[in-house]
């Protein structure tokens, strides 16, 4: 194991933020933490990376314990934090030398390992990093994480606020940092990022609802998904949420993901109910669900009453 | 959208430059009114340029503009008074109670103190926050605080409400559950202009622009420009259009 965590639970001023989290991520891995703002990744990741104690609990990376150990720790860990946290005013390399020097290593000595990114900012090493466009910098804050070649790298939301284009490009560089050797823990709000994991843990509000394989995840989803279009969503979506039998209806891009109350969902009901209800051209088909409807099924009723308002 | 598509947005060769880099490079659409539109683009492709024009607090460098029935470069204020906004970086002040969010933002619309007082009661009641009336908004979960952003982006009944990244980050029933409130807004005549990461969310809107280094590279509605590109979903539309080149000088 890269990382081993065990009962964690942090608390700030009585609310409780971790609650008793325990997971592993292995050598190797690239392990996706997937919750909304708020659920505590941020949190946990802070306490990975030796900047915040927990109120307790246990985490261990390469057999040592960080607490103990976190200086030791420190050298081990790249770690990129939510919010750019680079100096403004030093240029691009400037920024890239500073945290080299701090971690008593070179540019030169771990090129090879930063080259892949670097390369993309190379042209633009004298412009300050506060002139740079958010995927840029993003790409810079890379490079400083991986500069003294860590054996885990923790990412705190590097995807947060950019583009679906840059997103993946962001994806096609983790893997190929992967295939070098370097575990990778990563977090992210975008539900859609969790396939591109080897396992993921899905958190809210403190607590893991789920670590395993994504496709495992998707298969351990227990109701039949129906997706529903016809030629008016909003009273579509409308319309299936007052229906007696629905169990939960919402909106996912062109059509409506309907799940029922008991048994087997049965379409016909449904296509009856919204033509009486003046729908036309409706679509009905059962489908496998992602991992955002496994995501919302695992949120606990008691969430969904409170944010229903 | 209204039979006659009237319009609320109307922008003609909107060209916004910092020195000699043009962040909006001749922009040309128009927005109806009563419709949801999407506005998207590639970080860095200029949407925060326009909409702060949009919103009269930059002044374009050319370009005709106007905006809910105001020209974009003398009539700003009463743009301003006709427009409601809302983004996830900004929504409402932390540290002061609900009805004080409430009160302070109804006073910069100019909304009388009666006005305020009713439309407050009005709105807690329709979002179930009586309770938490004099609560602190830091104290409200997330999907509150931005429903209530909303509903306060809104309380001066504007034409037109910018809505910048307004579900960034939050959890996917609370993003749905946003939806609902838009979808409500436009229901009762609000026109909506909403910048979003959120492809799903692309299929939403009535129609959708997508912005590339500082042009419109495509607008129409979701699904005409899936039938364009042959693709399945607006994730695959976007990727099409914006995916030109690695980002680089801007």
């Amino acid at each position: 194991m890269a990382l081993s965590i065990t009962n964690i639970n942090k608390s700030f001023e009585g609310l409780q933020a971790l609650s008793d989290i325990t997971f592993s991520v292995r050598e190797g891995e690239l392990f996706g933490l997937i919750g909304p703002d708020g659920s505590g990744k941020t949190t946990l990741f802070r306490i990975i990376t030796t900047l915040l104690l927990p109120d307790r609990g246990e985490v261990d990376l390469f057999g040592l314990d960080v607490l103990k150990n976190y200086k030791k720790i420190r050298q081990l860990i790249g770690y990129m934090a939510g919010r750019f946290s680079l100096y403004h005013d030093l240029t691009v390399e400037e920024n890239l030398k500073f945290y080299a020097t701090v971690f008593g290593t070179t540019i030169e000595k771990n090129y090879d390992l930063i080259k892949d990114v670097y390369c993309q900012i190379e042209p633009f090493k004298t412009r300050r990093a506060g002139k740079l466009s958010g995927g840029m910098k993003q790409k810079l804050a890379l490079s400083c994480a991986l500069i003294h070649k860590p054996g885990l790298l923790v990412l705190d939301e590097p995807t947060t606020g950019v583009d679906a284009v840059s997103r993946m490009e962001f994806w096609d560089m983790l893997k190929r940092l992967q295939k070098r050797g370097i575990t990778i823990l990563v977090s992210t709000p975008y539900m859609d990022e969790a396939s591109l994991c080897d396992r993921v843990g899905l958190i809210q509000k403190g607590n893991l609802l789920s670590v395993n394989k994504p496709e495992n995840i998707i298969a351990g989803y227990q109701r039949e998904l129906l997706s529903v279009s016809s030629d008016n969503l909003y009273k579509l979506v409308n319309d299936l949420r007052n229906e007696k039998n629905t169990h939960s209806a919402f909106l996912f891009g062109q059509s409506v993901h309907l799940t029922r109350k008991e048994g087997k969902a049965s379409a016909k009901q449904v296509i009856k109910y919204l033509q009486d209800k003046g729908h036309e051209s409706i679509h009905i088909n059962v489908i496998k669900p992602g991992i955002e409807d496994c995501f919302m099924d695992l949120m606990n009723e008691e969430d969904e009453m409170a944010l229903s308002g | 959208m209204s039979e006659q598509k009237e319009t609320i947005i109307t922008v003609k060769n909107l060209v916004k430059k910092f020195g000699n880099f043009k962040a909006n490079d001749n922009l040309s659409f128009e927005v109806f009114k009563g419709e949801i539109f999407g506005f998207l683009g590639a970080n860095g492709a200029g949407k925060t340029t326009a909409i702060k024009i949009l919103c009269g607090l930059w002044a374009p460098t050319s370009g005709e503009i106007n905006v809910a029935g105001f020209d974009i470069y003398n009539q700003t204020e009463q743009i301003k008074k006709n427009i409601g906004y809302m983004s996830q970086k900004f929504s409402l002040y932390e540290d002061i109670t609900v009805f004080e969010n409430i009160r302070l933002f109804g006073g910069i619309y100019g909304l009388s103190r009666r006005e305020i007082a009713q439309r407050a009661t009005d709105l807690m009641q329709r979002l179930d926050l009586e309770h938490s009336r004099d609560k602190l908004i830091s104290s409200l979960p997330l999907g509150w605080r931005q429903k209530l952003a909303f509903s306060v982006a809104i309380l001066h009944n504007p034409k037109l409400v910018f809505l910048d990244e307004p579900t960034g980050g939050v959890d996917p029933v609370t993003r749905r559950k946003f939806w609902d409130q838009i979808y409500e807004a436009a229901d009762r005549g609000i026109t909506v202009f909403v910048t979003t990461h959120y492809m799903d969310e692309a299929e939403y809107c009535d129609r959708v622009s997508i912005m590339v280094d500082g042009r419109i590279a495509d607008l129409d509605t979701p699904s005409a420009l899936k039938g364009k590109y042959r693709v399945k979903n607006m994730n695959e539309v976007f990727l099409k259009i914006a995916r030109i080149k690695p980002d680089e000088n801007n």
